[in-house]
């Protein structure tokens, strides 16, 4: 748990070329220990690279990327992730696909300790990794042995949820993970999201194209557009935002509206 | 088929069965068309006889040879990781530079002999065997030695560096995501992959007691053949990958033999692979296709 900042990022993309964009201006943004805070926008507005930069794996033109009172803009992504948990968009990219969940879930049972030589799986674990899977409700636990691959994308981006989440973290991150879910089980992994943030009191920031989601859940709500944050709920009630309000506010805006 | 041709197949598809494994790793885990193991295995052959010849013990040449191989994956991971060139360009770089390397290696010779000099048939503890048990000591030792090796494979994908090394192929930010760096897995995977690739060429030339700077020419296809025919054919057995791409290699180095003893013109063998290796991505393809539609 840590509160997260950004400090007058700028960043754009192909540089001094015709086709630059510029994503960030003087960006800032800074999120409290322990607040949820739901991200709306449109394509295009900087929502990813946001997150991105956040995680490492796109590095601010200038600017600062504070995680409590670490200094993470020069850090390599994979040392950001060890206090981060991250799902995508794509349930593909949280899991592997040609291991068995069983053995997705031993190596993210690992984090924060060596990869060495080892058994990588320990069968002391096996109902540990049972009961955290009956919590999902998709019964996963009898797909133990089953590989990710052959998964539903619901299955899949739960068991991501969960592998994210697995160990202590400071930061989770939550990039449309509902996005190519259908609308039960986006809203059972939007559920299970909440009761995970909740029960661990974790820092979240969670983008979304679902404005009802946005609005329900979470402690602030975040609108950006071009690289600029046009709403924050911070300071004012957030049940005061409704659906209807935020969708008039996009109306110049294309977006795919909530499923 | 007379025995002396089957000793042939079977000693040669067995080392090939070495560098195959190596290959598995590199290409069927990693996902990486790795083209160094076309400098490794010629580079493992001649320091294996560069170094007999020089009076070291034939066993601690072939592992300078493991080392050696390692170290030449290394660099090629390296180049591809740290230095972001394209994994095919890493590849030819390293092949290419192997070159000079294997040439100064063997002293500016294109041959390295060493005939009549102690090679790890002849010293202990292969020297308590008896010369021939049906077929030549040679391929028993041969035999053993692949089994070590492909025990200790499939031991070491069991650990947890092993399963990282496949979530590596799989999926690099989910390995990212666990907080290790994916980048030096896959150099690892790579160091791994060549270190068995001039093994096996440490071990060739020790069979032949000579190393020919010439012999890496074609390997990559060789390896990718058995590799792919490997696991087209055997897939879908419960065997494990390692035996898989040992078994692909003898099947491989069957079909060799069986061309030239249909007479094929020497000159047509190098051919003769390419168009096994395209054979089998088809039959790989064919096959895949139709298990997607069932
Ligand atoms: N790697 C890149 N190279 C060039 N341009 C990029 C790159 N990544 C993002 N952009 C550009 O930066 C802008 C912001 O993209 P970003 O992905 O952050 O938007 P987003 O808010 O996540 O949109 P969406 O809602 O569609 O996911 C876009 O104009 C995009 O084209
Ligand atoms: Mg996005």
């Amino acid at each position: 748990m840590s509160s997260v900042r950004l400090e007058h990022i700028h960043k754009s993309f192909q540089p001094r070329t015709v086709s630059e964009t510029v994503v960030f201006k003087d960006f800032n943004l800074e999120i409290e220990d322990g607040t949820f805070v739901s991200v709306v926008g449109s394509n295009g507005s900087g929502k990813t690279t946001m997150l991105n930069m956040i995680c490492g794996n796109v590095d601010p033109d200038s600017g600062k990327i504070f995680l409590g009172d670490t200094d993470l803009t020069h850090l390599p992504a994979y040392k950001r992730t060890a206090r981060i948990g991250r799902v995508f968009q794509d349930p593909a990219k949280g899991t592997c696909a040609s291991l068995t969940v069983l053995e997705n879930l031993a190596l993210a049972d690992n984090k924060g300790q060596p990869y060495g030589f080892r058994r990588s799986i320990d069968e002391k674990r096996m109902d540990v990794y049972r009961h955290q899977l009956q919590r999902l409700h998709m019964g996963l636990e009898d797909k133990l042995h089953v590989p990710v691959g052959h998964l539903s994308g619901g299955q899949r981006q739960a068991l991501a949820l969960l592998i994210a989440t697995k160990s202590p973290l400071d930061l989770l991150v939550l990039d449309e993970h509902t996005a190519a879910l259908d609308p039960k089980s986006a809203e059972t992994v939007m559920k299970l999201t909440e009761e995970i943030v909740r029960k661990e009191q974790v820092t979240t920031i969670m983008v979304t194209h679902n404005l009802r989601f946005a609005a329900e859940y979470g402690d602030r709500l975040v609108m950006m557009h071009e690289g600029k944050s046009v709403i924050d709920s911070l300071g004012h009630d957030k049940s005061s935002y409704k659906v209807s309000d935020l969708l008039d506010t996009f109306n110049r805006i294309s977006i795919e509206c909530g499923n | 088929m007379n025995l002396g041709i089957l000793e042939t197949i079977l000693r040669e598809g067995f080392i090939y069965g070495i560098l195959a494994m190596g290959v598995y790793i590199t290409y069927k885990i990693l996902d990486f068309p790795d083209l160094s193991v076309e400098g490794t295995f010629p580079l493992g052959a001649c320091l294996c006889a560069s170094l007999i010849a020089a009076g070291v013990p034939a066993w601690i040449a072939l592992l300078c040879s493991l080392c050696a191989g390692a170290i030449a994956g290394m660099i090629t991971g390296l180049l591809h990781v740290r230095l972001k060139i394209s994994d095919l360009l890493s590849g030819i770089l390293v092949m290419t530079a192997l070159w000079s390397v294997n040439l100064i290696v063997t002293g500016g010779t294109a041959i390295k002999q060493f005939f009549g000099l102690p090679t790890i048939f002849t010293s202990l503890p292969a020297s308590l065997l008896p010369e021939r048990m049906g077929f030549s000591r040679k391929l028993y030792v041969i035999i053993v030695l692949v089994l070590l090796i492909k025990l200790v494979l499939d031991w070491f994908l069991q650990t947890k560096l092993g399963l990282i090394l496949r979530a590596e192929g799989d999926n690099d930010s989910f390995v990212t995501g666990l907080g290790v760096d994916s980048g030096k897995i896959r150099i690892f995977g790579l160091s791994i992959g060549n270190a068995l690739a001039a093994l096996s060429g440490g071990i060739l030339a020790q069979v032949s007691e000579n190393a020919d700077i010439n012999m890496g020419k074609g390997i990559v296809v060789l390896a990718l053949a058995s590799v792919i025919l490997g696991s087209t054919l055997l897939g879908k057995t419960k065997l494990k990958p390692t035996t898989i791409a040992v078994a692909g290699a003898l099947l491989y180095k069957l079909c060799l033999q069986v061309a030239l003893l249909l007479k094929l013109p020497s000159n047509y063998l190098k051919l003769l692979m390419a168009v096994l290796l395209t054979g089998a991505i088809l039959l790989d393809r064919v096959k895949s296709r139709k298990e997607a539609r069932s």
